[in-house]
């Protein structure tokens, strides 16, 4: 074998492009890495990290522009090709199969065979090898990978990565459930796999894990790769500064001006869950547009769903408009006691009826106002549901047209609907203009702003930081599930809030309302 | 230690439907006139094995996330097949028999063609193809008949030494030389990632194709061994349509008991095995009990709410209700 060139990069794209129906996911990209070198990618939420990895491991297919593996081009059309040439992807949605054992797990793709079929003492060996190369003995071969906590799968999934004998590592925030111990295990193994020559391609939102491990950062911003450089060239500051930046392209309604503070709608205190929320305090104001900040997947869906009483073993206080309140289920968190409304991150499964009407989609969640003894006044339900329809300026050719007939932004605009029929007084909304144009995200953003002042109370993920700024009284950024600061008023800044995401202290000039 | 307890946390359903079938079973012989007599164990034998293939047919589509409703069908259109061909010269039995395992696994194929590459959805693809194959049966046999060679369903359907039921011996075979190389198989291990999570079993680079094909091949194979049987044991062939659907239907009750989730990507064929002995015990059971013959189909759905109940426990440990739904 060859000792590998450092020099000569060992992978590398060119004018690669991507878009997903309208949206862009990269555009025109160079990237190259070298072996021997750990390389890190940063970028905010949608830079194009994601699609980046998932082009390089075949998961999907760019829409044009060249790969050259070692200089010779290639193109992957599954990860099981990209997996041939050594190119091991170990992903942030975990690809374990729950129920086969570890063992069968780690020999997933290329297990031992003799006359043809598994051998399970081969295979259960080296499992036990794997586990140990990544320091988790702990784990007994053949238990069901469903039966592991997340920490115990991560390692798991990293085992599995190494037993394919990869040539390139891709990372995708794979330390983000891990305990400290185990992150120190996993550093040792990537240093000594650097040793043994592998190009690994590291993406984590950690500033210090980077500053820990990386040879070379690459920052993306809007589906561009900014610029590549090496690490302790610059500064954290000059980081961030790369990573944001990008244009301002919404109009966003006027704030009021700040007054006495309202009436709290939504006090939580203490709300904990599982390992994935801890200690969250927060309160909501009538009137107020709350956001929560963040990089994707801190906790902010979690938390949405524990207040609309998706997850059981939510502990801590909840209290809406003075009262302490438990939410068993949905059907309980959208009764007039309490009176609130969720509109969910994912509008095709979880907030639509795509088969139904847009008459039944609007009317569904609000249905027991239309009910006469045990049938539904059509009529009431109607006129109230076309009122509705104008008053958001729903477009659609009927209203009684199946909602998987209309475009993206105005689909999202029933799934609003629908809850703005309850009246409701707190309003939880999941990244709400995700995948939508432009043009119905600026009505959202008037909507929203419109209830705010009618007197509803507002608590807003979103993953755009433009909208956070643009939008919200007040942001609250959250990071490994626990609310780190919150952000208004003048602090409420794009370079704030992603010093905030990446829990790197502020700068002490500008003026925050920083939490202990 | 924990050899043992993953082992029996992993053969919870198998082994629930083993303890349900020797209790059902004790009780059955307890009351029995005769006792346990070589006869009384070759029909029950005789009668169990033929449900067991029908079901250990229907787990492979099963722990692939799918379903076959076409398996008794095949097993109809088989058993015409065989009481028409399975005759004469010892070498046109043995092509006869051929042929007609031939005939189930090309079933099978198409079934699986179908649903694999031409994305059909299993169920309403294997209803249409069951129609097929019913069509094909009655066009073999329009009216009950045939003949099938005397020794050899002498031969299958007595004992061994006499002692040991022939059929259960098929059964053994079976599970050597057909499921347990399945299982050990990286066509096995692959029609379990399916089941399990298909997304995680493509991003791992597993052939879900391949796995796919070979589970519903194989289901059309597995049910033209239980027609052969079927034929051997009734010395004749019927197109009957009644008999198909309830096969069809009980192979789906088997698969459960036996603890295989119909979600997919647990369990296994041998559990079925068990499931569907406790089904046929039930009813003879209530035969030597002189319960009326009406009370079977009652009794039987109580029994499979209970076992259902058994492997839904899963239900009371998810913590995000979402997760109920996908």
């Amino acid at each position: 074998m060859v000792a590998p060139d450092p020099a000569a990069p060992f992978w590398q794209m060119e004018g690669i492009s991507k878009r997903y129906g309208g949206v862009t996911a990269l555009e025109d990209v160079a990237f190259a890495c070298r072996r021997g070198r750990i390389h890190a990618i940063l970028g905010e939420n949608g830079a194009g990290k994601s699609t980046l990895i998932k082009i390089m491991s075949g998961v999907v297919q760019p829409d044009s522009g060249t790969m050259r593996l070692e200089g010779a081009p290639v193109s992957f059309a599954t990860p099981a090709e990209a997996m041939r040439h050594g190119v091991v992807c170990i992903f942030q949605e975990l690809s374990l199969i729950p129920d086969l054992s570890v063992a069968d797990n780690l020999g997933i793709v290329d297990p031992p065979r003799r006359f043809g079929f598994i051998d399970q003492r081969a295979q259960r060996r080296r499992a036990e090898e794997l586990l140990a190369r990544v320091g988790c003995d702990d784990v007994h071969p053949r238990e069901l990978v469903r039966n592991l906590p997340l920490s115990r799968r991560q390692m798991v999934e990293i085992a599995g990565a190494l037993g394919r004998s990869p040539k390139m590592l891709i990372l995708d925030e794979a330390t983000s459930a891990l305990t400290a111990a185990d992150v120190e295990k996993i550093y040792g193994i990537l240093r000594r796999l650097r040793e043994e020559g592998l190009a690994i391609l590291y993406i984590s939102h950690r500033m210090h894990e980077i500053a820990a491990l990386a040879d070379d950062c690459s920052v993306f911003r809007n589906g561009r790769h900014i610029e590549t450089f090496a690490k302790g060239a610059k500064t954290d500051n000059e980081i961030v500064e790369l990573m944001i930046g990008r244009e301002y392209r919404h109009v966003f309604p006027p704030k009021p001006a700040r007054t006495a503070p309202a009436e709290p709608v939504l006090e939580i205190a203490r709300l904990s869950w599982g390992d994935r929320l801890s200690d969250i305090d927060l309160t909501v104001r009538r009137g107020e547009i709350v956001g929560l900040g963040g990089l994707d997947g801190q906790g902010q869906r979690e938390l949405l769903l524990a207040l609309f009483g998706v997850l059981s073993g939510v502990e801590g206080e909840i209290k809406v408009a003075g009262q302490r309140v438990a939410v068993a289920s949905p059907r309980r968190a959208k009764s007039p006691a309490i009176g609130m409304a969720l509109i969910p991150e994912d509008r095709k499964t979880e907030g639509l009826m795509l088969p139904m009407s847009v008459r039944d989609n609007v009317s569904l969640a609000a249905i027991g106002k239309f009910t006469r003894g045990l049938l539904i006044d059509r009529s009431a339900e109607l006129s109230q549901v076309d009122e509705m329809v104008r008053n958001l300026a729903i477009r659609t050719d009927s209203a009684d047209a199946a909602v998987a007939t209309l475009s993206g932004g105005n689909q999202q605009k029933v799934v609003i609907a629908k809850w703005l029929m309850t009246e409701a007084r707190l309003i939880l909304l999941n990244d709400p203009t995700r995948g939508i144009d432009v043009g119905t995200k600026q009505e959202i953003y008037q909507l929203l702003r419109r209830l705010a002042d009618a007197g509803s109370a507002i608590l807003l993920y979103t993953t755009d930081y433009d909208e956070l700024i643009g939008c919200c009284d007040r942001v609250a950024i959250l990071y490994d599930g626990r609310i780190t600061r919150e952000l208004s008023g003048d602090a409420l800044t794009e370079r704030n809030i992603m010093t905030s995401a990446l829990n790197l202290p502020l700068d002490a000039t500008v003026p925050t309302e920083a939490r202990p | 230690m924990t050899e043992l307890r993953l082992w029996l946390q992993q053969n919870y359903g198998p082994l629930v439907a083993l303890g349900l079938f020797v209790l059902i079973f004790s009780v059955y012989i307890g009351n029995h006139p005769a006792g346990l007599t070589v006869g009384v164990a070759t029909t029950a034998a005789n009668k169990g094995v033929l449900l067991a293939l029908v079901g250990m047919a229907q787990t492979l589509p099963v722990l692939t996330g799918g379903l076959d409703l076409s398996v008794g069908m095949i097993f109809v259109m088989c058993n015409c097949i065989a009481s028409a061909i399975v005759t004469g010269t010892p070498w046109q039995v043995a092509g006869g028999v051929a042929a007609t395992l031939l005939a189930g696994l090309v079933c099978g194929i198409l079934n699986g063609a179908i649903i694999v590459y031409g994305r059909l959805q299993p169920i309403i693809t294997t209803l249409a193809t069951g129609a097929v194959y019913y069509g094909i049966a009655l066009w073999i046999r329009p009216v009950p008949g045939g003949e099938v060679d005397e020794t050899l369903a002498d031969a299958l359907t007595n004992q061994i030494f006499d002692v040991i039921p022939t059929t259960l011996v098929l059964l053994l075979a079976v599970v050597l030389f057909i499921w347990l190389p399945f299982r050990a198989s990286v066509l096995g291990r692959g029609a379990y990632a399916a089941g399990s999570a298909e997304a995680a079993a493509y991003m791992s680079g597993v052939n879900i194709d391949r796995s796919k094909l070979a589970a519903y091949t194989l289901c059309g194979l597995l049910a033209s061994i239980a027609a052969l049987l079927l034929t051997f044991v009734t010395d004749s062939g019927e197109a009957s349509a009644p008999g198909g659907s309830i096969y069809t239907l009980n192979s789906i009750a088997v698969v459960v008991i036996g603890g295989t989730s119909l979600l997919g990507g647990v369990g296994g064929a041998i559990g079925s095995i068990f499931g569907a002995f406790v089904l046929r015990t039930i009813g003879d059971l209530l035969f030597v009990f002189d319960l009326p013959p009406l009370w079977q189909p009652l009794i039987q759905g109580a029994i499979l709410l209970a076992a259902l109940s058994l492997g839904a426990a899963r239900v009371f440990r998810i913590r995000n209700r979402l997760e109920l739904f996908g």
